[in-house]
């Protein structure tokens, strides 16, 4: 085992490395290659060469170095530690290689994924004699203010507990407990390792039924996502991907974010960096950091970790799944990914599907999504994966594999447009071509926590966006000034709708995270005013007359001026506005009787 | 190391192949001897003792017997001082101008080492450029990459040439700056014009130039923008200066890529352009920045003409992925005579939100931003409906915008090209054009902004009037 078998290098092409020699490669082991120690991984095997995928740049490799066999698949260090980490995409401390190779990020650093000599105080929970099972939580870790990390014991292994330490402060690689099955002795630590490429087991699924909460009301009103659901970001550049996952990163509501940085911007992640440390998570005011975990690999880090990193990603997000947790990952972007997988593909001379992408693109992604999903965990708690995927799609257009790929494997989709971020409306998700699957699964959340009639409210909304895109077809032929008046009306509370409930400003302090409360008092004051205007419309009195008080105005900027916990605020304003409309009767009234007269 | 081989097995395009190679190591230079003539070359990829290499110079005049070749023994690596500072190099770094070899402090690997995030400094220092669109709208932030998206026959060379004049940093003396100039299968006159520029504004000993010319071999395009950049990173990080990037034509490069690809036989993705050119060109981008605890930075301005002008097309596409935004020129402007013809709505900076505002620009800037670009947008909707029912039938309001759109494209974006715009002279002019709307038109602003900076209407319309 380990050191003694391996292979030579034959042939290098970028990041593939064939690999030849007697030794009998495993496909998708990890190996060692060169004399620098580089991480690669087995994926090919043929009858005399072995073809081998490096995560690092290969400059400098020679034929006739050594390949050494590591003898498992690639895989992650689970443990305390990881929250509040930031990584590469095989799971190594980007702040260690920092430590070890300066600014820039140098090659073959082989080191502790975790912090091995950290101290961390336990607090057993099994005592000698126990009866364990895989899953079972055998102690306690506070791994950060807002995280306890609950040990548990490996999928796969059980037995009777023999010895246990007592509690203190120990490292992650030292026993804790010790079970026995049989002759056979397991020594469990806190740390423990799984194969990023295998889905951790579970008992069973269980149906989605409560919403990830975002504070985002585009999405938590109109297309929002299950806890354990799966949603897609397509957006050309520039249409706010990036912004979108950020929001998202700082206040849904889960209790874990994985966020993935997927071959994207070096500065993008330094803002996530400078930014979560300050932020503060409104649910237990401590900094947002506290529950983050990063993966990080940009888009000029070596490609084969580009395709690994999102399997590290998912698989730190089943472990604190399988904790009990409520995760969120963010994979930003899915495509980045698809053409790692593209280029890797292309030098193995593979022969291509679609627009050059592996025939395989499609089962990868599918396997990747199905990782998601609310589940009973093997110690009978429940926990979920969301996964929330940006996808960069070519030239902006949708019909591109992996775009439409990702469509059929996901539930909830929210398109960027790139017209809306032109104007600058931010989050530039279209609402006539978004959807979500997960709205009837929900709506008993929402009636329950909401308010009753919140779906009610919801689809009048929709209703009205409908509208006046149906009407906004008219307008580009003949201008909006010859419609009648209740068209007219719908342009009007479109707008509003538009202005002052889907656009949210990420920068101001009060707009960047809206309670779903809240969203709900926006809806019905905007109907409100919506009804009363109509009342007055069909008495004759024209839309701009309306117009001219500027109760439309009124309510569009309701999302600066009302405070997220101040939920009166919103009956002065539909009072104010209802008097200001009886108002406008009145004077109508009056105008009408003197023609009468 | 000192082994000769005598001979190749095979050339095709701008690759040869060597056999029987003892030792070689991936991406090692070679040097190529055809009787006085000493070729460079290097090693692409490696099968056992077979080896794939690329000629800078092109492959013409080789043939299988005439060549000796000599492995160098290490990578691609560039001799690099402060004398580099007014020199003319090739595209591989070796001296141009007839002033001799560069006597070099030290040597660098042109293919650099990606910038560990965690280790990045987040730029927020604001660029003035002058130029009001820019300031205004997209502004230039150092650190940052910022391409300019252009068509051939659009002035984007003197735009390049006017931000390299007029760039300044608040509050920080210019002393500082420094220039690094890569030219990719450009024209010999484009290379002139920017030398002649940088020489008559007086910056041409803070210049280096690389230039690979549009006549020059193919193979030595792929490193110009590398040794550039690596003569930058020498700059920025070693020598603590602010270092300004111009590569121009990222286009030239991609094709260059492309051409390579096709002759190395690999599988084409979209529009024939290899499955990574999205990682390249990410290796180049990427390495603008800044770094904790060093006072340099690079910022680039990557300059690449749309095929066809169409933005969708890879290059601008996988481009408009990787850089911080994107400055994209327009014909229709540049045919009205609207000088920086730039467009302004699919423009962006994505740094612009972290350096601009109170304490870095002043307190209205982004909201003003956002104003200018959403009634902008609508000025061009309006337009859309003007075409079809004619401007007579326009609606009142919609009649104040088709003035709006006249008077900030011919007083805001429009400039000349000697002219310099200071932000707040900018800034001012943004809410003198904004006034020409009713003031609830302004949806994107605070009312205390509104209060503060909007102007009397009709003082507004009366300055504007013969441009509406």
């Amino acid at each position: 085992m380990g050191v003694t078998s391996q292979g030579t290098i034959y042939g290098i092409n970028g990041p593939v490395v064939r690999v030849r020699g007697n030794h009998p490669f495993q496909m998708m082991e990890m190996v060692l290659v060169g004399n620098e120690r580089l991480i690669g991984e087995v994926i090919r095997v043929l009858e005399d060469e072995t073809i081998v995928q490096v995560y690092e740049n290969t400059t400098g490799l020679k034929p006739g170095e050594p390949v050494i066999s590591t003898g498992r698949p690639l895989t992650v260090k689970l443990g305390p530690g990881i929250i509040g980490n930031i990584f590469d995409g095989i799971e190594r401390p980007l702040t260690s290689i920092a430590e070890k190779t300066g600014p820039f990020i140098g090659r073959g650093t082989v080191m502790e994924n975790l912090d091995a000599e950290k101290l961390w105080d336990v607090k057993v929970l099994v005592r000698s004699g126990y009866e364990l099972k895989p899953g079972t939580v055998i102690a306690e870790v506070r791994e950060t203010p807002s995280v306890v990390h609950r040990v548990m014991v490996p999928p796969g292994i059980g037995g009777v507990v023999d010895e246990v330490v007592k509690d203190g402060s120990y490292p992650i690689t030292q026993a804790i407990v010790r079970i026995r099955n049989g002759k056979v002795i397991h020594d469990l630590a806190m740390v423990q390792e799984w194969p990023v490429r295998t889905p951790r087991p579970y008992k069973r699924r269980l149906s989605m039924n409560e919403p990830l909460i975002t504070g985002q009301r585009v999405i938590d009103s109109l297309f929002p996502i299950a806890k354990g659901g799966t949603a897609a970001i397509p957006g050309g550049f520039g249409t706010g991907k990036t912004l979108t996952q950020h929001q998202l990163a700082k206040w849904s509501n889960a209790d874990i974010i994985v966020y993935v940085g997927c071959g994207e911007r070096g500065n993008e992640i330094t803002q996530v960096l400078e930014d979560f440390p300050n932020l503060i998570d409104p649910r237990n005011n401590r900094p947002l950091m506290e529950r983050t975990v990063i993966i990080a690999n940009t888009s000029n880090m070596p490609v084969a970790a580009r395709e690994a990193s999102i399997y590290t990603g998912i698989t730190l997000a089943e472990y604190y799944r399988d904790m009990g947790y409520h995760v969120a990952v963010m994979a930003d972007s899915t495509s980045r990914w698809a053409e790692a997988l593209r280029e890797i593909s292309g030098r193995l001379e593979e022969m291509p599907a679609e627009e050059g992408f592996p025939a395989y693109l499609p089962s990868r992604l599918s396997e990747f999504y199905e990782r998601a999903g609310m589940v009973e965990t093997l110690n009978d708690s429940t926990g979920s994966i969301s996964i929330i995927g940006a996808v960069s799609p070519q030239g902006g257009d949708f019909s591109e594999p992996v775009t439409q790929n990702t469509k059929r494997f996901i539930r909830c989709f929210w398109a960027l447009d790139k017209s809306l971020a032109y104007t600058r409306h931010y989050p530039a998700i279209n609402w006539m071509d978004s959807y979500s699957e997960y709205t009837e699964e929900l709506k008993d959340w929402y009636i329950q926590n909401a308010a009753p009639d919140f779906m009610e409210k919801r689809e009048r909304i929709s209703r009205i966006l409908q509208e006046e895109s149906k009407l906004l077809e008219i307008v580009k032929l003949i201008g909006s000034d010859i419609l009648p008046n209740e068209q007219k009306l719908v342009l009007e509370s479109a707008r509003v709708i538009r202005q002052g409930f889907l656009q949210q400003n990420a920068y101001h302090e009060q707009d960047t995270y809206v309670p779903i409360i809240k969203q709900y008092h926006m809806m019905k004051s905007v109907l409100n005013l919506h009804d009363r205007a109509a009342k007055l419309v069909a008495k004759g009195i024209p839309v701009s007359v309306i117009k001219r008080t500027g109760v439309f105005e009124e309510v569009i900027k309701a999302k600066y001026t009302t405070s997220s916990d101040d939920m009166e605020a919103f009956e002065t304003l539909d009072s104010g506005i209802d008097s200001i409309l009886a108002g406008i009767e009145e004077g109508y009234r009056g105008t009408e009787r003197r023609r009468h007269a | 190391m000192n082994l000769e081989y005598v001979g190749l097995k095979e050339i095709s395009g701008p690759l040869v192949v060597l056999e029987g190679v003892k030792d070689p190591s991936f991406e090692e230079m070679v040097e190529i001897t055809i009787g006085n003539e000493k070729l460079l070359g290097r090693i692409i990829e490696i099968n056992g003792d077979i080896c794939v290499v690329q000629v800078f110079e092109g492959t013409s005049g080789i043939s299988l017997a005439n060549t000796r070749t000599k492995l160098l023994g290490k990578p691609l690596k560039i001799p690099l001082s402060k004398e580099i500072f007014g020199r003319v190099l090739d595209g591989v770094g070796r001296p141009l101008d007839g002033f001799g070899e560069i006597y070099p402090e030290k040597y660098r690997d042109v293919n650099g080492q990606p910038i560990n995030p965690v280790e990045r400094e987040y730029p927020r220092n604001y660029i003035q450029t002058g130029i009001s669109t820019i300031d205004c709208l997209t502004t230039l932030i150092r650190g940052q990459k910022l391409p300019v998206f252009s068509g051939n026959g659009l002035p984007h060379n003197q735009l390049a040439v006017q931000i390299v004049k007029q760039a300044k940093i608040a509050d920080e003396s210019n002393d500082n700056f420094a220039i690094v100039f890569a030219a990719m299968g450009v024209k010999h006159d484009v290379a002139d014009y920017f030398r002649n520029s940088f020489r008559s504004s007086g910056v041409l000993d803070r210049v280096v130039m690389f230039l690979n010319l549009a006549n020059d071999p193919v193979v030595e395009r792929i490193v110009t923008p590398r040794c550039a950049l690596t003569a930058a990173e020498y700059l920025a990080f070693e020598k603590e200066m602010h270092v300004l990037v111009i590569l121009t034509d990222m286009s030239s490069y991609a094709e260059a890529l492309r051409e390579i690809s096709s002759s190395k036989g690999e599988i084409p993705s979209r529009k024939g352009y290899p499955g990574y050119l999205y990682s390249d060109l990410a290796s180049i981008y990427e390495r603008a920045g800044m770094i904790k605890g060093r006072k340099g930075s690079i910022t680039q301005i990557p300059i690449l003409t749309m095929p066809n002008d169409d933005i969708t097309h890879p290059i601008p596409d996988l481009t408009g992925y990787i850089t911080e935004g994107q400055i994209v020129l327009d014909r229709g402007l540049a045919s009205r005579g609207v000088y920086p013809p730039i467009s302004v709505l699919p423009s962006l900076s994505r740094l612009m939100k972290d350096g601009i505002g109170e304490g870095y620009t002043r307190e209205d800037h982004p909201g003003l931003a956002n104003q200018l670009f959403a009634a902008y947008a609508r000025v061009q909707d309006v337009r859309a409906l003007a075409s079809v029912i004619g401007e007579d039938e326009l609606s009142d309001l919609d009649k104040k915008y088709m003035g709006f759109g006249r008077a900030f494209e011919s007083q805001f974006i429009s400039q000349e090209f000697g002219e310099e715009r200071d932000i707040m002279e900018t800034l001012d002019l943004g809410w003198l054009l904004l006034s020409l709307l009713p003031r609830e038109e302004l949806d994107r602003l605070s009312p205390e902004l509104v209060d503060k900076y909007y102007t009397d209407p009709e003082e507004s319309e009366s300055r504007f009037r013969r441009w509406m």
